[in-house]
């Protein structure tokens, strides 16, 4: 029910007290504004480092091989080997919780020079050799042509995906490199498709927009590589932990090329689930603390008004005696008193939460404008959910509440008589 | 109506206590005109504040309109007073930021009556009082019988039974006061019970029937017949004093 006469008194108490209502107002305005500008800051943050990395399989881990530190099998310590292809289908066959598993060669090193020419133009480059399932773990997006496909790798066709870099360097302005060709280590190969991380995650050296890759069979072939693989990339299925499988993995490894078991060394290995688990911790962190400092500053803005609200009290006791004498009961009173809390609490909360959410949105815009449509920014879209405004609206109310519930009880406990004798 | 009772009331101050009213008996009957006198300090403000349920006393018993008041819930406290019961204050005890019309609404308000409702019966008690036109002006801007009317007004728009009035002329000079006596004599001439606490013995002449305390408790009753003994008794102590 809408009481008019109950705003009206409200109205006309708090602007009795400008100045005082509007300081008591600004310790929860606070309050809010910074929880919101706090909590969009953190999400910001976390967007900013995710949109990195979201697109990227969290459930993959990657192995490469190291030098043996534990003789074993009358082979002696600090051997170098290498996966084999047999490799591949034997792990598919042993591991049934591995969902893409995809071997990777890492080209012939630019070895500090150009290992890249065309015409005039020499480059040096990170090259790899690898199968389409990797696009699953790593995605990568043709910006103009397609992907390396499993054609590609059945016939080893010489072609190649390049980075965006890569165009930029060996290639004129408005040149097509789609169908050209580039002399890699002295073998030519043709550009079928520009393609693009949607990660900044790197397996690889180098920068991620300098990378050529081109199929696994052809680098395999071509490079005079037999049958090693170098690096696996390797995602669990659903639900299975990839610890699991990276275990599982290293152990097969050893047992087939005859490494010891407990060579710690000998099997590298890179686990995106820790890191990630990681990162989502810090993240839960950082809301966590923001949760934590904002209602800090937000009690202390309530404290605020439950403390102003006692001292009108103290300043309307005779007004009180008054309407308690022609028969205002405690519950109105109560009413009264908690309604002018809630009141309070929740104008001034709710501009600072229009206030805080407008900043952010400013600051979004200016955030995105100097960004000028590049992913290089590590702070962005800072936002806040609709729930937790709502939750925070909730905890201002229940505030206000409690606010005005400590001084209403003090009014009341005056007796009628008390309070009119009070002059 | 009313009936008291041995009544007894102490104030308690930190470790001393101040014995007020020492056994007070008393009756009231419906439709009368009563003043309460005696000098400061005697009780009579203790009195018209248990009498009004606005304060409670330690000992004894208290009828109102037949039943027992004692130890009440404040919630009960205030339902009887809004009912029963209507106050008028030396100092009107208006509320500041509300106009006239508005301030003699407010008892309806807490009966939860419509807002427009409340304020047309407020009109009509206004023009009762004389100050329809003054509906609409802040009690600051009224001279202090205007607002003591007002004050009247508010204390008779929950139709009550009894009406209250501490030193309702204390704060009024003398023609103001009169005035403000016909009107509660026209009060009492519609049934109402008055019951109003003085210290001035003109007021006092003019109701029918005189309680003296003294020292907490009553010293003389003096009835309507014996009023003209009364007021000559008035004048020979002004000729003394």
């Amino acid at each position: 029910m809408f009481d008019l006469d109950l705003w009206k008194e409200i109205l006309s108490a708090l602007k009795k007290n400008r100045m005082r209502s509007f300081m008591t107002a600004f310790g929860v305005f606070w309050g809010i504004f910074m929880l919101i500008i706090m909590s969009g800051a953190g999400r910001a943050l976390e967007n900013g480092v995710m949109d990195g990395i979201k697109a990227f399989a969290s459930n993959s881990a990657f192995f490469w091989t190291e030098r043996t530190s534990v003789p074993y099998k009358g082979f002696q310590r600090g051997r170098r080997w290498n996966y084999k292809n047999t490799d591949i289908e034997y792990i598919k066959a042993n591991i049934s919780d591995i969902e893409y598993l995809s071997p990777r060669l890492f080209g012939p090193s630019s070895g500090g020079g150009d290992n890249v020419i065309r015409g005039k133009k020499t480059g040096a480059f990170n090259i790899y050799g690898d199968y389409p399932e990797f696009f699953k773990i790593d995605p990568w997006t043709p910006l103009q042509g397609r992907l390396i496909n499993t054609i590609d790798i059945q016939h080893s066709r010489k072609v190649v995906n390049i980075g965006e870099r890569v165009v930029e360097v060996m290639f004129d302005k408005d040149e097509d490199p789609i169908g050209e060709y580039l002399k890699i280590n002295g073998v030519y190969f043709q550009v079928v498709g520009v393609v693009k991380g949607e990660t900044r995650v790197n397996i690889g050296n180098g920068r991620k927009n300098e990378t050529i890759i081109m199929p696994f069979t052809t680098m395999q072939k071509t490079f005079n590589m037999g049958d090693d693989v170098h690096f696996f990339s390797v995602t669990s299925q659903p639900g299975v932990p990839v610890s699991k499988v990276e275990a599982r993995l290293k152990e097969l490894m050893k047992e087939r090329h005859s490494v010891a078991p407990d060579d710690q060394q000998a099997v590298g290995s890179f686990n995106i689930e820790v890191e990630w688990k990681k990162y989502m911790g810090l993240f839960t962190g950082i809301q966590l603390l923001t949760w934590i400092v904002g209602i800090g500053t937000l009690l202390a803005g309530v404290i605020g008004v439950s403390n102003i609200m006692l001292v009108i009290i103290k300043e309307r006791t005779q007004e009180i005696g008054i309407q308690r004498a022609i028969g205002a009961t405690p519950g109105k009173v109560i009413l009264h008193i908690v309604a002018e809390s809630v009141f309070l609490t929740v104008l001034a909360g709710y501009l600072g939460l229009a206030l805080g959410v407008g900043l952010l949105e400013l600051l979004n815009m200016v955030l995105e404008m100097n960004a000028g449509g590049s992913d290089d920014i590590f702070f962005r879209r800072p936002e806040i959910s609709f729930r937790m405004a709502v939750g925070a609206l909730s905890v201002l109310v229940v505030s206000g509440i409690f606010a005005g519930l400590i001084p209403a009880r003090r009014a009341v406990s005056i007796k009628p008589i008390d309070a009119l004798r009070d002059e | 109506m009313i009936s008291l009772n041995n009544v007894h009331k102490s104030y308690v101050t930190g470790s001393n206590s101040l014995h007020v009213l020492k056994g007070i008996d008393l009756e009231i009957n419906s439709g009368e005109f009563v003043s309460i006198m005696g000098s400061s300090g005697s009780g009579k403000s203790t009195l018209l504040n248990i009498l009004g349920i606005l304060d409670n006393y330690d000992e004894g018993s208290y009828y109102l309109n037949g039943s027992l008041v004692k130890d009440m819930s404040e919630k009960k406290a205030a339902r009887l007073r809004n009912e029963l019961v209507g106050f008028v204050f030396q100092s009107f005890n208006l509320i500041s930021f509300k106009n006239a019309m508005e301030n003699v609404a407010l008892p309806l308000y807490y009966q939860g009556v419509n807002r427009k409702k409340r304020n047309k019966i407020a009109e009509e008690y206004l023009d009762k009082v004389g100050l329809l036109e003054w509906a609409t002006h802040l009690p600051s801007e009224m001279s202090g019988g205007q607002k003591q009317r007002v004050a009247i007004a508010r204390s008779l728009i929950s139709q009550p039974k009894i009406i209250f009035a501490d030193e309702p002329t204390g704060a009024l000079d003398t023609s103001t006061s009169y005035e403000v006596m016909d009107i509660l004599k026209e009060i009492n001439d519609d049934g109402i019970t008055v019951i109003l606490v003085t210290h001035e013995h003109d007021i006092a002449s003019m109701t029918q029937k005189i309680v003296r305390l003294k020292d907490g408790r009553i010293d003389e009753i003096i009835k309507n017949g014996e009023l003209k003994n009364f007021q000559h008794q008035y004048a020979k102590e002004l000729e003394t004093a």
